[in-house]
This record gives C-alpha cells, structure tokens and sequence, in this order.
C-alpha cells in the first residue's frame, strides 16, 4: 500500500547563490592569491565539485597577522566602542538581508537540511552579532573588573558542522571587544565564510579587522602557533585541541576550547514522552548529529524504556533523510567521506560489542554521503558507542532505576559538554541539573542556544565560555573569567 | 633560666586527613635562612601524590555541595584556628624566610587575613559571576559558577606561608578540593597549616599537603586524568613548559608560572577564584 501522507518534492532554488569557481583567501580587506595549493570543496550531498578554495600556507597566514596587527593597532582598537559596535550592527543586518542566500550556500557546502541552515544556523548568527554589537560600548558594566581591554589579534579555528554559526561565534566577540581576527574556517565547509568576507566590505568594515584563511590543519597549525597571536580559540575535537594546548604552552597566548561531548539525555518515567521522543529526536538527528552537544547517550528510566523505544522508532521511520535543499527534510547529507567512515567504523564496533542496531528502512541517495538515523539499545556504558564521540546520527541507550544512577551513567565520561532531563517535577530539574557536571544543561528541550546564554564545556569537553557576558572574558586583558 | 629540652616535632605530609610519612620512607633536611637544621620533612613520592589524588576525589562530592554558607563558615574557622597558632607560623616563616620577628608577623597577619577574605567569598561568587540569561525563548536561563574539580596546586618556593595560603584558599573557597605541592625548602609553615585544617572542620581530603619537590612531584599530577586543573605557580622555572604540555592531555585548567613570585600582599582580586570555576547554563522551561 503506498503511504497516503507523500510529499512532494519541495527545493529551495539554488539560483540564489553565485558561486565563484575559486576563491582566495581574504587578506587585508581584499581577496588574494594564497601561495599554497587549492583545493576542492564538494557538496556532500552530490559529490559535485562546488569551487575551488585557496590553501593558506605559514606565509599567507603571517600576511594576515600583520594586517589583523596592523587594523588592531591603527584603527579597530584606538575606534570609538560605539561605532566598533555600529559595525556589528551592521554586519548582523546584512546577514538577515542576505539570510537566503546564506541559507542556501550553507546547505549546499555542509549538507544540512536547509531548514536548519534557514532557521537556526542564519537566523543565530545574525542574533550573535546584534547581542554583540550592543556590548562593544557597555563593557565597563559588565562586570570584568575595570577598564577592560581587549588582547589584539586572535587566531579562530572552527570546524565543519556550523560553519557560519561557529564564525558568528567567534568573530562577534572579538570584534565587540575591540580585538582583530585571523579565522580558518574548516577544510570541508569555506565557503560561507567567504561569502561573510563579502558581508564585512559592503559593511565597509575597515581593512584587517576580519582575515579569512581557508586550508586544512596546517594552516589551522599556523594560526595557532603564529608568535604574533594574542589569543587563540578553537571549536573542534578533542584530539586536535589537545594538540592546540600544547602548542599554546609556554606562550602568554590566551586560549579557549570548545571541544566533544557525549551528552547524556535523561528520560525520567513522569515525562511527557511524546514531548521527549521529540526532544530525543531533535538532540540527536538535529544536523544529522554534527553536534558536539548532541544528546548521543539516552538514558531513559527502565519502567518505561520500551514504551520510548517504541515511539522514538516510529517517529524516527518518519524522518525524512535526503536532499538538503528540499524543505522537507529532515535528515541531510553526512558532511565528507572522512566522516561517514568514521561513523561506519563506530557503529560497527557496537555491533560487535553486543549492542542492537536498528535503523528505519529509508532509501538513501546514490550519489553523496549517507548514513540512516541510527538507535543501539543493550548499550553497556562500557561500549565504545557509550563513550566514544560518533558524531553522526547515532543514539545509544542506556537505562537506569534510581535519579541516582541516572546521575552516575550521565557524568561516567571523560567529557562535560551538555545534559539534558526531561521530566514534569521542576524540582527534579534543578537538582538533577546540580549534579550533572556538564556546562549547559537543557531541561524538557535540547539543542537550544542563545547569544546571551553561555555555552560551553567541563572536563575533556574544553573551557571558556561563548555567548552572554562570560564570553566577553576570552577576548579581554586580565578578565576574570566567570 | 629555663633549661628544659624541647620537645620537638616530625614533620610529615598530610593526606586524606592523616598524618602519614611518605610512602617511599623519604626525607630530607630542611635549614632555615642561615643553613642551621630544622627538620626531617617528608619526601613525598609519585605513590603519595596519587594517594593525595584520591583523597581529593574522595573528598570531592560533599564539599562542592556543601551549602556557601557552610563552606564559607568551615574556612573562617581555619583563620581561627590559624591565628591561635599565630606564634608557631612567625617562629616557622621568620626561620624558613629569613625575616625578622616583625616581617614574619605581617606575613603572618596578612595570610589569616587573606584566609578570611577568601572565607567570606564562597556565598558571593554566585551572585558575583553567574546570572540570568534573556534568552529569545520561553526559558529560565540562568548561568552559576560550580567549582572545577581536583586542582593540583605547585604553591610558591619563597613565601612559605602567605603565598600558600593565596594559592590554597581560593581553590577551596569556589569548592575544589586540593592536592598542595608545598615550597621545598620552606615546607614547615605548610605542615602546621596541615594541623589546622586537620583540627577546623575541613574535612579530609579536602587539602592534601605533599612536602618534597614539585619538579619531582609535578609531572604526575599535570598528567593524571583525576586531576581537573593545575595551578603551576610554584613551578620550577625550567620545568613549568614541560607541566603545562602534560597538562593538555586531559584538557586540565591551567594557570601558568609568573615570570617571578609575585608579592603576595597586592590585592589578588578574582583573579585566583575564576581560574577553577565552571559556568554551567541551565534551560528551565516555562509554561503552565
């Protein structure tokens, strides 16, 4: 019988967005030459080549630090704070006006569902530098200690799963403090961040302030290590910022890190299970699970266990997996092949530990990088998919009896990025909340963010803040981090 | 004339409320400023600072929760029992630091007086550093420090007792537990700090103090994955690049060795609180 409730195919235009063949790097105002190779950036949906970007190599990397130095010492940093905070109001204005276009680029280069680039991934960013724009003249009052000031050039790293997200990130924030950026987008996703260059000149934001540097890990090396480099952050994995915080020892460079998470989601046998099968779906399907705060460990009290598993499988054989720019889906593209391997070689390690797999039937697309919504249950917290990041649309389960126990399972990781507890006692929320160690907690939701909400992680899932008035401190002299 | 001979006292580590000596049975010679003897200290070994960790630990879930207030309460206890000791922490700071009787009272005052301005912090770094977040949803949103963990402490070489206690404090005073590394050659005042936690409602394990080298003791604690943060402050010069490397392994919290010992009677502002304390955001929904 063929299924009554069909849609129709529903794409976004792609016509929108112009697409160069190739890009250099955006050095000093100005798109140059990189020295270094090019490299492709392919639509994972597809395969198909989408352009050619530019390779930043230690010298094109230096090039940019002088002009980040030079922008901070003439004109960013002796600037006014209120017309430092004009140009972000306008740079969060031109990205609504250009909010489409955004959209669509991000869903293309990343292979997100378009609903999500076109109603969180835009629409936050923006948010992200009107909340700064406001804080560029206020931050005397808030309360940092007196006359904060910012550090000079910051090197900004960001991964693959928010490219303009993770760039409104970074950049709001120095900029509002006064400090000059040198950012390295991720290898597989440059190319909003090159449509954001475009963004700071028709905001006629002055040269150097805002250097793009595409390239891979050597060229994310350079930056960090660059000696002229007053502060460095980081949004990525675990490994990587390691390595980053050995480089940065024995330096005066201030550092962040925004690093995993294998975020425990807390289902309590009194909460709307609707309502969290919901919140279960949304926490780790969101981004296809690109999320280092995805809700990848379930734990669902054990009374009502199957009733969960029997709603959440129902409701996840209505995703939707497939063409990003269809408005329709729900599932997109995994991000490059790199990845999809990795989350083949997770999962099939929970197979051979013991773990079920279930996966809904769903017809994947030939061409591009797939991998279908994913639930293990008989999930022992000793699993590697109970401890190990996947990073993919993959949800482990495990069980508990006592709030106690759910506590215990919950922090038994290395990591401390995110939590979430669904329940309809709002006590319970807080004290579980207490004892979670993790740095953002979501109670009877998940996957929220907010510019003025600090996120970020505990333990192995980094420091620093971002967002709100704490994460001013990363980008201020002698801050007091709250 | 009183010709009564002194008893005199073994100098020991402090581990999980107890006085133990090192495991390893080492000790070695502490002078004071002129190079007369004092005392056998303790040589505390790679086993006793991995002992000193899982006190800590241990000692970890009752003291983060704690109430403000009755940590704030427990560690203005200690500046009590502190200042009743006042006479043995001058003799210990004017030998061990070679200054005069009235330059080893300052030192002296100042270190009580650093504990309880720590003391009275624990109940205001909520309102201090955390807050409500307007965020565009129908959420509570509210942000509150938490302490970081187990912080290994290198304390300072020169200032044996001040500078001890400007390190130790604020560690406690956010809610940490500690595991001290204490001035090598100046471990004395560190020991009898040791008998007024033991005696003032700290519980054990919350403060361990390790006598002995913290180029030798150092890299076990910047490398153990129990441990949360390090405070490299009293890190030999030549050593502290090396820590801080080790400590990236487990993504520890690190606050790096100044260029020199700073003076320890300037105001330290939040500046040694923050560095061992997290923000965590908690989304409390709103509705009917």
């Amino acid at each position: 019988m063929t299924d009554p409730f069909q849609y129709a195919p529903a794409p976004e235009s792609r016509s929108i967005v112009d697409i160069a063949p190739s890009y250099g790097l955006f050095v000093d105002g100005e798109f140059v030459d990189g020295t270094g190779e090019s490299f492709k950036t392919v639509n994972p949906a597809t395969e198909e080549v989408l352009s050619e970007v530019a390779s930043g190599t230690a010298e094109d990397v230096d090039r940019a630090v002088r002009a980040a130095r030079r922008a901070y010492a003439r004109v960013w940093g002796p600037m006014r704070p209120a017309d430092r905070g004009k140009y972000l109001f306008r740079i969060a204005r031109l990205l609504q006006e250009r909010a489409r276009e955004f959209a669509v680029l991000e869903s293309l280069d990343n292979g997100k569902p378009i609903r999500e680039s076109r109603d969180v991934d835009v629409p936050l960013a923006a948010a992200h530098f009107f909340y700064h724009a406001g804080w560029a003249d206020k931050l005397d009052w808030a309360g940092l200690g007196p006359g904060p000031r910012p550090l000079g050039v910051a090197g900004q790293v960001i991964p693959w799963n928010f490219p303009l997200l993770m760039l409104a990130w970074k950049v709001a924030p120095a900029l509002a403090t006064g400090n000059t950026v040198v950012l390295k987008p991720a290898e597989t996703t440059p190319l909003s961040a090159l449509l954001f260059a475009e963004v700071c000149r028709q905001a006629d934001l002055p040269p150097g302030v805002v250097n793009i540097v595409t390239g891979a890990g050597d060229t994310g090396r350079a930056v960090v290590e660059h000696p002229d480099v007053d502060k460095v952050a980081f949004t990525g994995s675990t490994e990587v910022g390691r390595s980053i915080a050995r480089a940065v020892a024995g330096t005066a460079k201030k550092l962040t890190l925004e690093l995993g998470g294998k975020a425990a989601n807390i289902v309590f046998d009194d909460a709307p299970i609707d309502q969290a099968v919901e919140g279960i779906v949304q926490g780790i399907f969101f981004n296809q699970g690109h999320v280092c705060c995805a809700g990848s460990r379930l734990l669902v009290q054990e009374n009502v266990h199957d009733e969960v598993i029997a709603s959440l499988q129902r409701r996840i054989g209505r995703l939707r997996v497939g063409d990003p720019l269809d408005k329709n889906t729900d599932i997109g593209a995994i991000n490059s092949a790199e990845q999809l391997a990795r989350i083949r070689e997770l999962t099939d390690i929970g197979e051979a530990e013991g773990a079920q797999r279930w996966q809904p039937a769903c017809e994947l697309p030939e061409r591009g990088f797939w991998f279908p919504p994913t639930v293990f249950t008989d999930v022992s917290p000793a699993h590697r998919i109970a401890r190990d990041e996947v990073f993919g649309p993959v949800l482990s389960v495990l069980t508990f009896r006592t709030p106690d126990e759910a506590v215990a399972k919950a922090n038994n990781t290395t990591y401390g990025l995110s939590a979430g507890i669904w329940t309809e006692k709002g006590s319970r929320i807080l004290k579980i909340a207490d004892q979670l160690r993790a740095g953002v907690v979501w109670a009877n939701t998940f996957n929220k963010f907010d510019p003025t909400s600090p996120f970020g992680g505990y333990k192995q899932s980094g420091y620093g803040r971002e967002g709100g008035r704490h994460g001013l401190t990363a980008y201020l002299q002698g801050a007091d981090r709250p | 004339m009183n010709d009564r001979l002194a008893v005199r006292k073994t100098y020991k580590l402090y581990v999980n409320g107890a006085f133990p000596r090192s495991e390893s049975g080492r000790t070695y010679e502490v002078t004071d400023a002129k190079g007369h003897f004092l005392a056998n200290a303790a040589r505390a070994s790679r086993k006793d600072a991995r002992d000193a960790v899982v006190a800590a630990r241990g000692a970890f879930a009752k003291w983060s929760a704690a109430t403000a207030y009755n940590r704030g309460q427990v560690l203005y206890r200690v500046a009590e029992v502190m200042e009743g000791r006042h006479v043995q922490f001058c003799e210990e700071v004017a030998a061990g630091e070679g200054l005069s009787q009235s330059r080893a009272r300052a030192a002296v005052d100042a270190a009580i007086d650093r504990w309880v301005w720590y003391a009275g912090w624990t109940d205001k770094l909520g309102a201090v550093l955390g807050g409500a977040n307007p965020v565009a949803g129908p959420y509570f949103d509210f942000s509150l420090p938490e302490p970081t963990g187990v912080v290994a402490v290198l304390a300072p070489q020169r200032s044996s007792l001040l500078g001890l206690v400007s390190v130790l404090a604020p560690v406690l005073a956010g809610g940490n537990t500690a595991v001290v590394v204490t001035s090598h050659q100046r471990p004395l005042p560190a020991v009898t700090l040791g008998e007024v936690l033991a005696t003032s409602d700290v519980p054990a394990g919350v403060v361990n103090l390790l006598t002995g080298d913290a180029g030798e003791i150092g890299p076990w604690l910047a490398e153990h994955d129990d441990v949360d943060a390090v405070d490299l402050t009293g890190a030999p010069a030549a050593r502290a690049l090396e820590l801080e490397r080790q400590a990236a392994g487990s993504i520890k919290r690190v606050v790096r060795p100044p260029a020199e010992e700073p003076d320890w009677a300037a105001d330290p502002g939040l500046s040694r609180l923050t560095p061992f304390l997290e923000t965590k955001t908690v989304w409390h929904p709103m509705g009917l």
